[in-house]
């Protein structure tokens, strides 16, 4: 530790720290435009010089390191002075054009300005203007304004792993682009957007939407992937405008996916507005009451093995928790969530959560990921491993696709399932590698596990993280990587076959009746048996809502109070951003209704009613924020079955832009997908 | 007392003679190097420092000293380099040029010595893109080199292994910056590094470095040779040694020449240079040291004398020791706004102040060399050189803004005059405000 | 070549000559730091195109090619190509000129070698190829040969002490594919004091008393 004194504030800090975060330990905030706690240190903006003691000139504080006993002046004239200078230069060159500036509000060029700028400018000369730069469909460029700190440069290389973007050129001709023109290949691209200081990248779909102090904020996680990470829905009036991460170090530090962050577009399209019914062949609008009675009519008389539910893959726990209870008041054990048919073994969390903690990755010294492409389903994660693997401590095999790009360097071990056979016998080396790694680390994908061994697989997995010593008291490197937000949730809520109950594949194939989609879309409507009567209740009329009986519409996941568990079992609550649209409701609302209108009265009048019955029928549930760490002490593997084939691994997630319901409402995502989709021949036009 | 031959290192600076090892070491090149190897790492630091060469490539700093930082071994295995900085492109400086295509031996002779102080077993010298036919005369004397067995393995019979490289740059002046410059040999951009941490400590590939100028390691053999006290025996205390001045601009015969340290100014220009332009008294001003050394009018050209401190006492400095002479039909404004060009079209432009302010300083000085400016924007001017000063991660700001300082601390009223004259053209007189 | 700026390169590959030269080039650098070797690449590249086409540049497909020999992103070869100034990324004349104007070469003149580079190439400014394609008219930053101010340098040679007529008899040279020995043009020996050395006259030379190293070891 070194003593540091900022401004006569004593404090003690860790050698090799730099002298700016000295000064924030001190409470000292210090302008700063290149410098990103996230990136490496580029130290060229020159915005956080301070004065150091018996230093001539101010230095960068940044960049500089402490020294035990450093004397450190954040206020002086010194200070003042030279920011004020380097606040000129940033602002001759860049434009005024902050009316007109998406950025404007919430600019740290702007909020700097106000502090350290002139009133007048001294500048006399002609002003730079820079031509925009094509980086893809979701970064809107206006290079002009560019400050040249080069963030996203670093971001890109160091974060994202996507080398694209780079400084072409040199002195006050030095910009920022690809210097290719093309989209960057990256599925983090929206960080890009947050992490430059100024209005040169900015959010296409956003583009002249708002004004950031029009905006009302909510609360919320990200469901379209299982990592759980934590946003803030915008809204104005009715619509959301846009979503931004927020900072969570253990889940997602303060990083963002595309598809979670520009797909809510999504959320106004091709929504499940009001009750529908079907007669006569066609579906015709109903009001509640009619819906609720039809399904009552429908449902009555039928003995309860005859009915089953399906939860769909963007589901609250408590929709699920509700629909289980009405499911159960009515005599029906015939539940699943696995629409994907992941041979999931619910019996215990070890075995279907991702156990390290995605922090857990942070102290991985070895890792193999089987049958998933962690870039494609947890983007975020994956440069969680990115980063872990470019200090140089990672290192990283796969069995899968053998042309996955990841971002890092893996070794392949093999297209299918029993590649794995060779790390079992310990015939190939990465599994001495393993074996020999203080925190080995096994990802499973939830793909993996949704084909015909699955159970295999599963077992194999297991069987091999324990064998490695992957499962020890104060370490479970055993990870299952699931896909969607709602999918844990409901393992936790124990929405999966009761004893003697149907599984999705015996309720698809006429061993039910009466079949109830809670937003299940995950898997083609046609393989419902014929005569199976559908209540579709969700938010999209995507895939599923075309073989309801009746629809219900409900909230997406903006519109409601909701709980959801991550891949690492992490219980987080999204709140209400905006209202369901129309005569949409919340989901446990429905549900509760529904059981009123089938004479069944459910436990629950309010939604905390709701949360007291999941907190008793599984605890996880009252660990809100929280997540029970640690390592395994049992190390009984899942249910074992089968062997393992030699069929190749799929891709779990075919389109990412695409992967779910919301996503396929929108506009943006669709274009998306047509330009990262083209085929690769539309460069040689260039 | 001038300099005799018998006392000049670089005996073969215009190339009258081959540049090839025999006829190198027939002019004494490779004289007992072994030798002088066998002295030691230590020993060879200490007669460096007692010799008190300071670095030739600008800045100055006792290079004894500097190869001392070098670690003394490596625990963690990683080698040690010393690079040779051969991107001589401060403007008005064309020292090195002569010593890599007319005396190479002196440099790679001192090259095996240095790698032996600092304890490096690999060399690079880092040659401007521009040198191209000197590159090939360097190589070709460092194969030969190798080929007598003066480099590679036992070099030179010395017992210690010494492989040395040639690197072209691609015409960046900001490469003749240390840590820049090894950005550069490691294939990125020449964007200079923070500091800390030093080459000595991370340098190229991670590991410790040393970066010197070529000069200042062609000197070292014959020092080593001649003793310390030879070489200290030129210029005054702290300024010792020999050093290749070039001569140039308006005088009458501009050329390189090696003398001593100390000399008066108007010594070196009048024996070596025939003299100014017109007569010494058509001298209106000097560049003492390269681009980067403030100017110095007449008044204090006729008795300073050419070493670190006598120039510095004068707010200027013995830079390169390319002495840029300008007689009285010189525009100085305009010639000082050419630097001001200059360096902006080589901010490497990244940090803000450099970036931003070569170019606002280049077009203020594009004015002022047609006057159309106001007075008051000699001052904005000034302030704007100062404000670049000193807030950069690397020394090529400074240096960018010292001529233009240089130029309104000696010549101010010319520029006043120049703003008058436009202003009377345009206006018959009347002066317009500032926000015309 | 008849108009340079609207030709189209989609591909690159090193020939043999730059094949065995890039082979060279690599082993000079640490195993693993071949990144190192980025610059004199992209000059292997642009002399191969100088010596295919006539023009000497690094066209974008180029860059990609040393991407891929050293395992670097584009990017960064893009930002090294373009951030040193001796790498074209535009089509080049066949000689490239480049009047040196900074200030010692202006002080000596350097204006009246841009005018006849001008006159006699038939350039319209610093930027221009001339029509025939023969000359690419470029100013550059100090070249470093100060004492023998002004100077022009064709592609990799310095003409030295040049004035107008001597710069227009140059390029008329080159004109009729001569190749005039580079250096000084009124006859200097190099850097020495025009009139000849008044140092340097007096140096004793001796033979070697031992020749060191293998070859003279016994």
């Amino acid at each position: 530790m070194a003593k540091v004194t900022i401004d006569g504030i004593e404090v003690e800090v860790p050698n090799g720290a730099s002298v700016l975060q000295a000064c924030e330990a001190a409470g000292k905030e210090i302008p700063r435009f290149c410098y990103h706690e996230r990136l490496s240190v580029a130290g060229n903006c020159r915005m956080c010089l301070v004065e150091v003691e018996k230093a001539p000139k101010p230095v960068a504080s940044c960049a500089y390191p402490v020294a035990d006993g450093m004397k450190v002046f954040t206020d002086s004239p010194m200070v003042r002075n030279a920011r004020r200078n380097v606040m000129e230069f940033l602002l001759i060159n860049h434009p005024l054009d902050c009316p007109i500036c998406d950025q404007g509000g919430e600019c740290d060029l702007q909020d700097q300005a106000v502090a350290y700028g002139r009133d007048a400018s001294r500048y006399r000369e002609g002003k730079r203007a820079v031509k925009d730069k094509y980086l893809g469909p979701l970064v809107k460029t206006i290079m002009t304004r560019c400050i040249q700190c080069t963030r996203c440069v670093r971001f890109a290389t160091e974060v994202a792993g996507v080398p694209e973007l780079g400084a072409t050129g040199r002195g006050e001709d030095m910009q920022i682009g690809t210097y290719v023109e093309k989209a960057l290949t990256t599925e983090l691209s929206g960080n890009l957007i947050d992490v430059c200081p100024v209005g040169a990248l900015t959010s296409r779909p956003y583009a002249f939407v708002a004004r950031p102090w029009e905006l009302r904020s909510a609360d919320s996680i990200d469901v379209l992937d299982a990592q759980g990470v934590n946003i803030r829905v915008d809204t104005r009036g009715p619509e959301v405008l846009r979503i931004l991460p927020r900072t969570n170090e253990d889940v997602n530090e303060e990083w963002m996916a595309d598809r979670g962050r520009f797909s809510f577009d999504g959320l106004k399209r091709k929504r499940l507005d009001r009750p529908w019914i079907r007669q006569d062949g066609k579906l015709r609008p109903a009001s509640w009451q009619e819906a609720l009675e039809h399904i009552a009519a429908k449902l009555k008389g039928l003995p309860g093995d005859r009915i089953g539910a399906v939860a769909g893959d963007l589901v609250d726990a408590e929709s699920a928790f509700a629909l289980k209870s009405l499911m159960a008041a009515l005599g029906s054990r015939n539940l699943d969530c696995r629409q994907d048919g992941a041979r999931i073994d619910g019996t215990r969390r070890e075995h279907y959560l991702f156990n390290s903690g995605i922090a857990g990755i942070d102290e991985a010294d070895a890792l193999l990921i089987i049958g998933s492409n962690p870039r494609k389903e947890a983007p975020v994660l994956n440069a969680r491993i990115r980063k872990k693997w470019a200090s140089g401590t990672l290192a990283v095999a796969h069995i899968g696709p053998r042309d996955i790009e990841l971002t890092y360097n893996a070794e392949h071990l093999g297209e299918g399932a029993s590649a794995l056979n060779a790390l079992l016998d310990g015939s190939h080396a990465f599994a001495k590698l393993l074996s020999e790694a203080k925190r080995p680390m096994i990802i499973l994908g939830r793909g993996a596990v949704a084909r015909e061994d699955g159970a295999a697989v599963l077992a194999a997995a297991w069987a091999l993280a324990n064998q490695v010593g992957a499962l020890t008291p104060e370490w479970n490197g055993f990870n299952m990587l699931h896909l969607f937000g709602g999918q844990v949730g409901a393992l936790d809520a124990g929405f999966l076959p009761g004893e003697g109950g149907q599984d999705l594949a015996g309720m698809l194939s006429g061993g039910v009746d009466a079949l109830w989609l809670l937003g299940a879309d995950g898997f083609e409507p046609g393989f419902i048996a014929p005569g199976t009567f559908v209540v579709y209740q969700g938010h999209h009329g995507d895939r599923a809502a075309s073989r309801a009986d009746v629809i219900l519409p409900g909230a997406a996941y903006t519109e409601k109070e909701g709980t959801y568990v991550n891949t690492e079992g992490r219980v987080q609550r999204g709140r209400l951003a905006i209202f369901p649209p129309g005569e949409a409701k919340e989901d446990w609302r429905i549900i509760r209704a529904a059981g009123a209108a089938l004479g069944v009265d459910l436990p629950f009048n309010t939604l905390e009613d709701v949360r007291a019955g999941m907190v008793a029928a599984n605890p996880v549930f009252g660990l809100v924020d929280g997540r029970i760490a640690g390592g395994v002490t049992n190390t009984r593997g899942p249910q074992a079955g089968g062997t393992l084939s030699d069929v190749a691994f799929k891709p779990a997630i075919t389109d990412y832009w695409l992967a779910d319901s919301i996503s396929r409402a929108s506009e943006v995502m669709a274009e998306c997908s047509r330009i990262y989709n083209a085929p690769p021949l539309a460069q040689a036009a260039e | 007392m001038a300099l005799s031959d018998k006392d000049r290192i670089f005996t073969n600076l215009y190339g009258l003679h081959p540049w090839n090892l025999r006829e190198a070491m027939r002019r004494g090149n490779w004289d007992g190097t072994a030798a002088i190897i066998a002295k030691g790492r230590d020993w060879i630091i200490e007669e460096l420092k007692q010799s008190g060469l300071r670095g030739r490539g600008g800045a100055g700093f006792p290079t004894g000293m500097k190869w001392s930082f070098m670690p003394k071994s490596s625990p963690d295995g990683r080698p040690s380099y010393l690079v040779v900085n051969c991107d001589e492109s401060e403007p008005g400086t064309c020292k090195d040029r002569d010593i890599i295509r007319h005396d190479p031996h002196t440099l790679i002779e001192g090259c095996l010595i240095a790698g032996v102080g600092m304890g490096a077993h690999a060399g690079y010298i880092y040659v401007r893109g521009e040198y191209f036919n000197e590159h090939v005369v360097l190589q070709a004397a460092i194969d030969e080199a190798y080929e007598a067995g003066l480099l590679g393995k036992n070099a030179a019979g010395t017992g210690w292994d010494f492989d040395l490289y040639v690197h072209r740059g691609a015409g960046a002046y900001i490469c003749g910056e240390e840590t820049a410059l090894i950005e550069s040999l490691e294939g990125k951009k020449g964007m200079p590094r923070l500091k800390p941490p030093f080459p000595a400590a991370v340098g190229l590939y991670g590991c410790p470095t040393t970066v010197n100028n070529v000069e200042t390691i062609a000197v070292v053999p014959e020092i080593l040779r001649r003793g310390a006290s030879w070489f200290a025996s030129f210029g005054r205390p702290k300024n010792s040694g020999t050093k290749v001045f070039c001569i140039q601009g308006h005088v009458n015969k501009p050329c390189n020449v090696e003398a001593e340290m100390s000399i008066p100014m108007r010594e070196l220009i009048e024996r070596y240079a025939g003299g100014v332009r017109g007569g010494w008294d058509n001298l209106l001003a000097v560049i003492p040291g390269g681009s980067s050394t403030p100017l110095l009018p007449k008044s204090i050209c006729d008795d300073v004398l050419m070493d670190f401190d006598a120039l510095r006492e004068h707010k200027s400095g013995l830079g390169t020791a390319a002495v840029i002479v300008m007689d009285k039909s010189t525009d100085l404004i305009k010639a000082i706004a050419r630097l001001a060009q200059f360096y902006k079209h080589e901010s490497c432009g990244q940090c803000t102040p450099c970036r931003e302010g070569m170019g606002w300083q280049k077009r203020l000085m594009d004015r002022m060399v047609e006057g159309r400016a106001d007075v008051a924007e000699i001052d904005v001017l000034e302030s704007v050189t100062r404000q670049i000063e000193g807030h950069t991660i690397c020394a090529l700001a400074d240096g960018g803004v010292w001529p233009v300082q240089g130029l309104i601390r000696h010549f101010r009223p010319m520029m006043e005059e120049r703003i008058a004259a436009y202003h009377a053209k345009k206006t018959g007189g009347a002066m317009p405000l500032a926000a015309e | 070549m008849s108009d340079p700026h609207h030709q189209e390169v989609t591909h690159f590959a090193f020939d043999a000559e730059s094949e065995a030269q890039i082979a060279k080039i690599i082993a000079r650098y640490p195993e693993g730091k071949q990144a190192s070797a980025v610059i004199p690449l992209l000059y292997v590249a642009q002399k191969q195109m100088g010596r295919l086409t006539g023009s000497a540049w690094v066209p974008r497909v180029a860059m990609d090619a040393v991407a891929v020999k050293l395992g670097m992103a584009p990017i960064r070869v893009y930002e090294v190509a373009t951030f040193y100034f001796m790498f074209n990324t535009k089509p080049m004349g066949r000689f490239h000129l480049q009047v040196c104007g900074t200030t010692p070469c202006w002080l000596r003149g350097s204006d009246e070698v841009l005018r006849a580079c001008k006159d006699a190439g038939h350039l319209k400014g610093y930027g221009d190829t001339s029509e025939d394609g023969l000359f690419t008219l470029s100013e550059v930053e100090c070249l470093g040969a100060c004492v023998n101010a002004p100077i022009l340098q064709v592609d990799d040679d310095y003409y030295e002490d040049l004035d107008y007529a001597r710069t227009v008899e140059l390029i008329e040279s080159l004109k009729r594919g001569e190749r005039p020995k580079p250096g000084s043009t009124i006859g200097r020996q190099t850097s020495a004091p025009e009139g000849g050395p008044t140092v340097l006259l007096d140096i004793p030379l001796k033979e070697p008393a031992i020749v060191v190293g293998r070859k003279g070891e016994a």
